[in-house]
C-alpha cells in the first residue's frame, strides 16, 4: 500500500536511546523516512524563497490566463479592489492556487476555477480573533473517533442494554391497587430520588424543606464553576472541593438511605426487620 | 448447472451501484473500496451523520474507561430507549381516570396482562427510567470529581444542571401515570411541597395539578408534560450539551 512507510529505524532507535516515548520515537522516524524519500525523488523542501515563490506565482499567471490577463493582474491587490468586494478575479484565484501547489504554472485538471467563469462567491468569511472562542488547545495524544471511540461506545451500549434487559426480564415493575384519594396507605413514600426531600421534611418546616432549601441547592450547584476559581483540575490541588461536594452527596444519600429503609408507617421511625422494607422503586 | 455467485460477488453487486453510493458517502465502511488508511478513517468521521457529534480525532485519553465510564453517553441511551419503549407503550395507554372511567389504570393492567411484550417494555420503560436517573446522577459527579466544570466548561455545567432537573421531572412525572396507590400518594407528598412555595404557593400548586387537588386533570396535565413537553425541552438542551462538548475543546483532561 502507497500509504505504508518504514519509518527509519536508526533514527527510532537513537531517539529510543534518548528516552523519548516510542510514540514520538516512532513519528519522527516517520517524518525522517518521508523526506528522504522526497530528496531521493529530486523535491525541495522547506519553505520557498519570497523570490521564488513570486516567480512561480507569474508563470502561473502566465499559463493560467496568457498574456492579457498577466497584465490586468499585475497589481493584483489593487485591480481587485477596483472590482469590489475585495475579491480576486477567477484567472488570479486559479493561477495562486497553481503556485502554492507548485506544478510550475500546470492548472491541475479538477481544480482551480475555469478561466471563463464569473462565478466567484466564496465560503468562507474572515472572524476577528476576538469573536472566536479561545480554547487552548495543545497538540495531544489523539486517535480516530472511528473506530476507537465508536466501538468503546458500542460496547457500553450493548452492556448496558443487556444488562437493563436481563432486569427487566425477571423483575416486574410494581403495580398497586386503583388510585383512590379516600384512602391514604400507611407507608407513604416519595421516589428514591426525591426521598431526600421528604426526609428534611421530618426535621423543617415544609417551605425550608420542600422548596428554599432545594433551590439553594440548586443555585449553589449551578453556581459551582464560577465560585471555584482554583484553575487545577488535578485532586490534589483541590481537596477543598472535593471534600466539599462529598460531604454534600453523602448529606443526600444518607437522608435518601435513612428515608427509603428507616421509615414506617405514619413516617415514623421504624426498623426494616420490622415493619418490612416500605420502599418500591 | 449455473455457477452460483460467491459473497464477495453479490456484496460487490450491491454496493457498485447508484442507489448505494448515494446512500453511502465516501469514506463510510459500507461503501466499495473501504480500506483501513488514516485517510478513510477520517472521512468515515467525517463524512457521517455522527459528525454532527464527534470530531474526527478524540483525545486518547478520553477512550480509557476510567476516564468518563462511559456515563454522558450512558445517559443519552438511556434517553433513547425511554423513548422507544416510551412510544410503544404510548400505544396502549389513555390518560383517563375518574369515576366509572379508570381507563388508564385498566389499560395499565392490559399491558402486563395480555399485550405481548407489553409487561417487559413497561419493565424496561420503568427500570430504564430509575437507572437514567441514577447514571446522570453519577455523571454529575465524575464531572465534579475531574474539575471538569473549569473554564471554558463553566456553562457547560449549568446546562447540565438544567438537564439534571429535567431527568428529575421526567422520571417524577411519569411515575403518576400508572394512577394507582403508589403513583398517587407519591405525587401527593411532592405537590404538597410545591405548594409550600413562598408567596406563589396555591397558584404553583394549581398549575402543577390543573386543580385544588390530584384528579383526572392532573393526569392529563402529567402525561402531556411527560411524553411532550419535557422530552421537547430535554432534546433542546442535550443539543446545547453536546454542542458545547466540542467547542470548548473536547472532553477535558487529562487531569
Ligand atoms: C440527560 C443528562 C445528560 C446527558 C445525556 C449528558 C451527556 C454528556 C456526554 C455524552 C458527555 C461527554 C463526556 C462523558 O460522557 O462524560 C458529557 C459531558 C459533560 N457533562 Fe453531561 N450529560 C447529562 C447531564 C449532565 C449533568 C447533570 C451535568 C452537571 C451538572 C453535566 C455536565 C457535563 C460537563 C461539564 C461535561 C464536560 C465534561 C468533560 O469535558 O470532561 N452533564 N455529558
Amino acid at each position: 500500500m502507497s500509504e505504508e512507510i518504514t519509518p527509519d529505524q536508526e533514527v527510532y532507535d537513537r531517539l529510543l536511546a534518548e528516552g523519548k516515548s516510542e510514540r514520538i520515537a516512532r513519528a519522527k522516524a516517520k517524518a525522517a523516512a518521508v523526506r528522504a524519500s522526497k530528496i531521493a525523488e529530486g523535491a525541495t523542501l522547506g519553505p520557498k524563497s519570497s523570490e521564488e515563490a513570486q516567480k512561480a506565482l507569474e508563470s502561473a499567471r502566465a499559463a493560467a490566463g496568457g498574456g492579457g490577463v498577466a497584465t490586468k493582474t499585475a497589481a493584483p491587490a489593487e485591480s481587485a479592489g477596483a472590482q469590489g468586494g475585495g475579491r480576486l478575479p477567477p484567472e488570479e484565484r486559479a493561477a495562486r492556487v497553481a503556485a502554492s501547489l507548485g506544478n510550475g504554472g500546470k492548472q491541475p485538471a479538477s481544480m482551480g476555477v475555469p478561466t471563463s467563469s464569473t462565478h466567484t462567491h466564496r465560503l468562507l468569511a474572515l472572524v476577528p480573533p476576538a469573536g472566536i472562542q479561545q480554547v487552548q488547545s495543545k497538540q495531544m495524544d489523539k486517535v480516530y473517533t472511528w473506530p476507537h471511540l465508536l466501538l468503546v461506545e458500542f460496547v457500553a451500549l450493548l452492556a448496558a442494554g443487556s444488562l437493563l434487559l436481563i432486569a427487566s426480564f425477571f423483575l416486574d415493575a410494581p403495580l398497586g391497587s386503583l388510585a383512590n384519594p379516600q384512602e391514604v396507605p400507611a407507608i407513604n413514600k416519595a421516589p428514591w430520588y426525591f426521598m431526600g426531600l421528604q426526609e428534611l421534611l421530618a426535621y423543617l418546616h415544609p417551605m425550608v424543606a420542600g422548596v428554599s432549601l432545594p433551590g439553594v441547592f440548586v443555585v449553589l450547584l449551578m453556581a459551582a464553576p464560577y465560585v471555584d476559581k482554583n484553575p487545577s483540575a488535578k485532586p490534589e490541588n483541590r481537596k477543598l472541593a472535593n471534600m466539599a461536594f462529598t460531604f454534600f452527596l453523602a448529606f443526600w444519600g444518607l437522608l435518601v438511605v435513612i428515608g427509603s429503609f428507616l421509615r414506617g408507617a405514619g413516617y415514623a421511625w421504624a426498623w426494616p426487620w420490622v415493619q418490612g422494607l416500605g420502599f418500591t422503586l | 448447472m449455473p455457477k452460483l455467485p460467491t459473497f464477495d460477488d453479490v456484496k460487490g453487486n450491491v454496493q457498485d451501484n447508484v442507489i448505494w453510493k448515494s446512500i453511502f458517502r465516501p469514506g463510510s465502511i459500507y461503501r466499495k473500496g473501504y480500506r483501513d488508511t488514516s485517510r478513510d478513517r477520517a472521512l468515515a468521521s467525517m463524512n457521517n451523520v455522527l459528525y454532527h457529534l464527534h470530531p474526527v480525532k478524540v483525545k486518547r485519553h478520553g477512550l480509557k474507561l476510567t476516564y468518563t465510564y462511559c456515563l454522558g453517553g450512558l445517559s443519552f441511551f438511556m434517553f433513547i430507549l425511554l423513548t422507544i419503549t416510551g412510544i410503544f407503550l404510548m400505544f396502549f395507554y389513555t390518560p383517563a381516570a375518574g369515576a366509572g372511567t379508570e381507563i388508564a389504570y385498566l389499560n395499565m393492567r392490559e399491558i402486563s396482562a395480555s399485550i405481548t411484550f407489553g409487561q417487559l417494555v413497561r419493565n424496561l420503560h420503568r427500570w430504564g427510567a430509575h437507572a437514567m436517573v441514577f447514571t446522570v446522577f453519577l455523571h454529575m459527579a465524575r464531572v465534579f470529581y475531574h474539575g471538569a466544570y473549569k473554564p471554558p466548561r463553566e456553562f457547560n455545567w449549568v446546562v447540565g444542571v438544567i438537564l439534571l432537573l429535567l431527568t428529575l421531572f421526567l422520571s417524577f412525572t411519569g411515575y403518576l401515570l400508572p394512577w394507582d396507590q403508589l403513583a398517587l400518594w407519591a405525587v401527593t407528598v411532592g405537590t404538597n411541597m410545591a405548594g409550600f412555595t413562598p408567596v406563589f404557593g396555591d397558584q404553583v400548586q394549581f398549575v402543577l395539578l390543573g386543580g385544588v387537588e390530584i384528579g383526572p386533570e392532573t393526569l392529563l396535565r402529567w402525561y402531556v408534560l411527560h411524553v411532550l413537553f419535557i422530552p421537547f425541552i430535554t432534546v433542546i438542551f442535550l443539543a446545547v450539551h453536546f454542542w458545547r462538548i466540542r467547542k470548548d475543546g473536547g472532553i477535558s483532561g487529562p487531569l
